[in-house]
């Protein structure tokens, strides 16, 4: 296949799952919003536009952090060039780019999303129509990832398309951890001790991770084992450490279907490593913070590695 | 524009009854009812945006995708009136491909005097490049649409020739497509001749023209200049439907003096290129240096036999339309046959006889750019107010060799759907032919293209045009 298609179908996953995920840390932020006083409701909105890191862009243009402001902002404002209808825009024009290596249904399915998308998103979302609307990125999301995981050949585009979701869907998790910790965290002193378990509750949320985790914590909250089951449990899909399993199966099925490895492979090798032999303790004790930087910086050098050795530029 | 003498409706006869070809399927269509149609109406641009089939427009801010217009009542052509078109099509693309390998050779038909010299010493599209090079197999126009208009029962005319780069195919496959989902009982009853296998045909008549040292399985590639070219859908679809790769030129680089694309396993050669890219823009190193869409050093490699490049560069000067005027002479030069399809009456603006002709008849008639294409700069005279013809004339008279000039054509008609019913709106017929060493192939039918607006005879999609599923009838 072309460089140039699998940069577009790893790109067209990649700005699928920013999208999902992205709807998600907003019905979090929504449901906050909900269940707390106006001053936490804030601070909450204000904690999503710095996870998406547009906060610059953001306090250009308002000098207030509420609800209807923020997701407009962050779903469809024209003045934020990373909105989420952009995004979906982006997935489904790297999906034309790249329509002969899809099958039909997972063209149709991203075209359809978009075109949905583009008709919700066209005038500002009110409040009373914002739960709908998310749940929509979301299932849209979710049937391209169906029509893809049962229609594709398990050829190197496959491959590709996984590649693109578990890298950003590891980043993803990352940021959000790495922020809402701080956000929540006044010292680290504070780990281990039971804070406001409404709003770690909320951190599991914007992972989609409350009824996983409530399910093999029997209800208890606290944040080092909110922290250690995001980072390390394997079982978990949206966890760095289930993202990088599969992350190395894909990159070492691309690597059998060409013969031989290349950087990208030893890169993330390293890292898998890495993250079997930390454990929750060794990673507070070097920082979280420290640790979750580190683990974004490393998957992005992953990612230009991929993109040097399967030749996505010419 | 209206036309005052009555035109010839393909469906009915003047006395109101249903002509043979249509017979079958208006005895269909008076057993469905009327809200089961218009549901169906519906559907089918439900169908096309789902699928994404559009095509995009250029202008304004945002390069807008939009749909062709569908209509659902089919355009039916018996097998005998096929069998005739056929026989016409195929003299005229022999005749084509003939006099594109004489143009660039001993250019026989400019010394016997049938065809003057000026007519292509400046042509832009002729290409002093190509002088002397005979490309794989001896193809020029490996894919061509023949453009036949109708008049009456059994006068078809061609109205241009498109062996450059023809395009519309992807259309005439999706219209069938659509029809078969939306009337499966339509296609038990009525046997109409297939179109599906176009893509199939098309793979391996681009295969049967692959340099002589390409391997068994020559390596195909569809090039197109990328997803905000107004045909991109099209070039996807076929390059989909053949299993070939969809190549922008930045894929391309000339590595050890072949033509390769940059795959994620490094450099891979390609025998034959299917290009939708314009001469201008093939090849920077030879023609414009600015182009950003081609391969720098493809004409090199082209001229030393290591690629086939479809269609060949330098073709488009069959397209020109003050060459059209001369088909039927140059149909006679090369197969010392009689035209089997007339072209259209055409004044040539550049002869002092015709133009004065044409200056006196401006309001009847129709004048076109001879480079011209898609309905732009043209003038329909019985349409045009006094002043359009009046700077019009201006126009001409300053430079009239860029203009023929035609009647005013009475074309067919075929009913569309309204919403009141059934009414009749003028079409013309696109047929696509497939020329490769191993034969000339039609495939049966074509892209029918259909004037949406009440009495209008432009059929352009840029100009507010439809399409119709074209149906030769197995009988």
């Amino acid at each position: 296949m072309l460089g140039r298609t699998a940069n577009s179908i790893f790109w067209m996953f990649r700005y699928l799952e920013r999208a999902e995920n992205t709807a998600r840390l907003l019905e979090a932020g929504f449901r906050m919003a909900l269940t707390r006083g106006v001053e936490a409701a804030n601070e909450e909105w204000r904690s999503v536009i710095v996870t998406l890191g547009l906060q610059a862009a953001y306090e250009a243009m308002h000098d207030q952090y509420t609800g209807a402001q923020v997701c407009n902002f962050v779903l469809r404002d024209r003045e934020n060039p990373e909105n989420v209808l952009r995004m979906v825009e982006r997935a489904r024009s790297n999906a034309r780019a790249s329509r002969t290596s899809i099958t039909a249904e997972v063209w149709e399915s991203v075209n359809e999303a978009w075109m949905l998308l583009s008709d919700l998103l066209v005038r500002p979302v009110r409040e009373a129509g914002l739960g709908v609307v998310l749940a929509i990125i979301r299932r849209e999301s979710t049937l391209v990832r169906g029509a893809t995981y049962g229609t594709m050949l398990r050829n190197e585009i496959y491959h590709f398309a996984r590649t693109g979701t578990f890298l950003e869907r590891a980043d993803n998790t990352a940021r959000i951890l790495d922020v809402k910790y701080y956000l929540l965290l006044p010292s680290l002193a504070y780990v281990g001790s039971s804070l406001d378990t409404g709003q770690w509750d909320n951190v599991l949320r914007s992972l989609s991770a409350e009824r996983a985790y409530r399910w093999l914590n029997a209800g208890r909250m606290d944040p080092r084992g909110i922290a250690e089951f995001l980072i390390l449990d394997r079982r978990f899909p949206r966890s760095l450490s289930f993202c990088y399993d599969a992350l190395a199966g894909n990159l070492a099925n691309l690597a059998e279907l060409h013969g031989h490895e290349g950087a990208c492979n030893s890169m993330m090798r390293d890292a898998e490593i890495r993250l079997r032999r930390a454990t929750i303790d060794t990673i507070f004790d070097a920082g979280l913070h420290e640790f979750l930087v580190g683990f974004i910086a490393g998957n992005q050098a992953i990612a230009n590695a991929i993109s040097d050795e399967y030749r996505f530029i010419a | 524009m209206n036309i005052t003498e009555p035109c010839f409706d393909e469906m009915y006869q003047p006395d109101g009854t249903i002509r043979p070809a249509y017979r079958n399927y208006c005895e269909w269509l008076s057993e469905q009812d009327a809200t089961f149609l218009r549901r169906k109406d519906r559907e089918a641009e439900g169908f096309f945006r789902r699928t994404g089939i559009t095509f995009n427009v250029y202008g304004g801010e945002d390069a807008e995708e939009r749909l062709i217009p569908f209509d659902m009542v089919p355009r039916i052509i018996t097998g005998n009136e096929w069998r005739r078109l056929s026989r016409g099509i195929e003299q005229r693309v022999r005749a084509l491909n003939a006099f594109m390998h004489d143009l660039y050779h001993r250019q026989e038909i400019i010394r016997s005097g049938r065809l003057p010299e000026r007519l292509f010493a400046n042509n832009e599209a002729w290409l002093p490049q190509m002088v002397g090079f005979t490309p794989p197999g001896g193809v020029y126009t490996h894919i061509v649409g023949i453009d036949l208009v109708r008049t009456g029962p059994d006068e078809f005319m061609v109205l241009e020739d498109n062996a450059r780069t023809p395009s519309g195919v992807s259309y005439m496959l999706e219209n069938r497509e659509t029809m078969m989902a939306m009337f499966p009982e339509l296609f038990a009853r009525i046997h109409v001749r297939p179109v599906s296998d176009y893509p199939r045909r098309l793979a391996k008549s681009l295969a049967a023209c692959a340099p002589d040292n390409a391997s068994d399985k020559p390596v195909v590639a569809v090039l197109t200049p990328g997803i905000y070219n107004s045909a991109y859908f099209e070039h996807a679809f076929l390059a989909d439907q053949m299993g070939a790769e969809l190549v922008e030129g930045s894929d391309l680089r000339v590595v050890d003096g072949r033509v390769q694309m940059r795959t994620t396993a490094g450099f891979q050669p390609i025998d034959v290129l299917y290009r939708r890219v314009d001469d201008d823009f093939l090849d920077p190193l030879t023609f414009n240096p600015d182009s950003m869409l081609g391969v720098p050093g493809l004409m090199d490699v082209y001229r030393s036999g290591g690629i086939t490049i479809a269609n060949a560069p330098g073709t488009g000067v069959a397209d020109d339309k003050a060459i059209y005027s001369f088909m039927p002479e140059i149909v006679e030069f090369y197969t010392g046959e009689k035209p089997l399809l007339p072209n259209v009456p055409t004044w040539r603006c550049a002869e002092a006889d015709s133009l004065a002709y044409v200056l006196d008849n401006l309001a009847d008639l129709v004048v076109k750019e001879v480079h011209g294409s898609g309905g732009y700069g043209m003038l329909i005279g019985p349409t045009s107010s006094q002043r359009e013809i009046a700077r019009f004339k201006e126009k001409l008279r300053a430079n009239p060799k860029n203009y023929i000039a035609q009647p005013t054509l009475a074309l067919s008609t075929v009913p569309i759907f309204t919403k009141a019913g059934l009414a009749p709106r003028h079409v013309d017929l696109r047929p696509f032919v497939l020329v490769s060493p191993n034969g000339i192939d039609i495939t049966p039918g074509g892209l029918t293209r259909v004037a949406l607006k009440k009495g209008s005879l432009v059929v352009n999609s840029s100009q507010g045009g439809g399409t119709k599923d074209s149906w030769v009838l197995d009988d």
